[in-house]
């Protein structure tokens, strides 16, 4: 998951994974649709390759780059994980809200005593 | 995309835009009791890493008036530490706060937008924490290009995608 962070956290190749969304597509396409030479384009894939995201397949003459699901099924499962994320932090701020009252109660006890 | 109700309060996280999230809760207490644990580092410390997901908030700086800014330091134990960061555009106790927000690790996507309420009603406090991601060119492509929902990849979705991925070893 982490790899997966890291790789995209370079616009151009966040640029690709967006591209190659739309299906698998060969170095010079890339290149052409998100105007990035070919050494560039090649430098990116080869990161995004070793962080699994993407994967080569020859067709034809060609070699296409595309996508391959699992570590962007791991972000897309995100929205799920940010939810956890929020109520773990809320179910805290209950219980500090709990201590608050209970220190709240145990100061009022202990004003009440000398009269 | 429809609001996500969990079953055990009444919490929602509602995807209101493609650069804007809605999570909204309410706590048994009063405005100003919510607002203090919100803002106060002392507090914070406890619950904006909660320990359910194996994160430690190194350092927590928040310096809370108009213009002052915040500085989140947060990360598991023997890897690298992570901030956001940011600046306070609107305080008013008890009430409202507005904030831009940065995530370190990734500044290219841009600041988001943080605005926070807090109201009280019948004794209770009903937050509002609404996050608005920026439009720039990566996520106007991301948006552009229509991609289905489940491969939908948003500077929400990254925006806390280190601390998601702090509770991976938590699990």
């Amino acid at each position: 998951m982490l790899e997966t962070f890291a790789a995209l956290g370079e616009p151009n190749r966040y640029r690709i994974v967006d591209l190659l969304r739309s299906g698998p597509q060969a170095v010079n396409d890339i290149g052409a649709r998100l105007k990035l030479n070919q050494p560039q384009v090649s430098k990116h894939l080869r990161v995004l390759k070793d962080a699994g995201i993407v994967d080569v397949e020859a067709r034809a003459q060609q070699r296409l780059y595309g996508l391959r699901p699992e570590p962007l099924r791991a972000i897309a499962d995100w929205l799920e994980r940010y939810r956890d994320i929020w109520q773990a932090r809320f179910e805290e701020i209950d219980a500090l809200i709990e201590d608050f009252k209970d220190k709240e109660k145990a100061h009022a006890r202990k004003n009440r005593k000398p009269r | 995309m429809p609001a996500r109700t969990a079953n055990r309060d009444d919490m929602k996280v509602e995807r209101v835009s493609d650069v804007e999230l809605v999570v909204t809760r309410s706590f048994d207490a009063s405005a100003r009791i919510v607002y203090e644990l919100w803002t106060k580092p002392e507090h914070m410390k406890r619950w904006w890493a909660p320990k359910a997901f194996g994160a430690i908030m190194y350092e927590c700086d928040n310096d809370l008036r108009v213009g002052g800014k915040y500085r989140f330091v947060f990360g598991k134990e023997g890897e690298p530490k992570m901030a956001f960061v940011g600046t306070y555009k609107e305080v008013v106790p008890n009430e409202r706060l507005v904030a831009t927000q940065l995530f370190e690790p990734m500044p290219h996507v841009g600041e988001a937008i943080i605005t926070t309420t807090f109201a009280e009603r019948g004794g209770r406090t009903y937050l509002e924490l609404r996050q608005r991601f920026p439009s720039k060119d990566v996520l106007d492509a991301t948006i552009a290009t229509g991609m289905t929902e489940g491969m939908r990849l948003t500077l929400a979705q990254l925006d806390e995608l280190a601390l998601a991925h702090s509770s991976d070893a938590a699990r």
